[in-house]
């Protein structure tokens, strides 16, 4: 399922907005999701799952083309966590 | 964040109610979910998908008892970012 099946799946539910409309929201959903974790912070779903930021490391890389190594950055990463009734849901 | 901090933040952001906000996070959400169990990937283009990964067999160990022990093939959600996403949360 690609965002624009999602949007027109809940298009279908919503009948007090137009699809325009929607799609606005369904895109403001993530853009918060990605903002609260940029910002530090973390997001907690109940029976959905978490989201929130690793910690990476530098570490030593190497340029897979010549072999020469590389100094990869330390870094954050974002990182999703299910939620008790979505592991359930899906292991069924 | 929660859920309902969601919710109030779209309701600030987009001109609609507070009702229809937290309605529209939760079929969003319940969307993603029921496409997450029938094993479907759920592509979100510019944040990242959500797939569902088959997971064997194989033994694992009790940690405070050493004992052995055996673990069901089963099924679990990943998440993987996308490149915007990952980039986004280093700026």
């Amino acid at each position: 399922m690609t965002k624009a099946e999602l949007i027109e799946r809940v298009s279908e539910q919503i009948h007090t907005l137009t699809k325009r409309q929607t799609e606005i929201i369904v895109n403001a959903v993530f853009n918060s999701i990605k903002d609260t974790l940029a910002g530090g912070e973390k997001i907690e779903i109940r029976g959905f799952g978490s989201f929130r930021l690793r910690q990476r490391r530098s570490r030593e890389g190497r340029n897979p083309k010549t072999g020469s190594p590389v100094a990869v950055p330390a870094k954050r990463v974002p990182f999703f966590k299910a939620g008790k009734e979505l592991k359930e849901l899906v292991d069924h | 964040m929660r859920k309902v901090d969601l919710a109030s933040e779209i309701y600030e952001k987009v001109g609609i109610s507070k009702k229809e906000a937290a309605e529209i996070v939760e079929l969003v959400l319940s969307v993603v979910k029921t496409t997450l169990q029938k094993g479907e990937t759920v592509k979100i283009a510019g944040f990242g998908n959500f797939v569902v990964r088959n997971k064997r067999a194989r033994k694992g160990r009790n940690p405070k008892t050493g004992e052995e022990i055996g673990i069901t093939p089963r099924k679990v959600v990943t998440f993987r970012p996308s490149q915007v996403f990952k980039k986004y949360v280093n700026k």
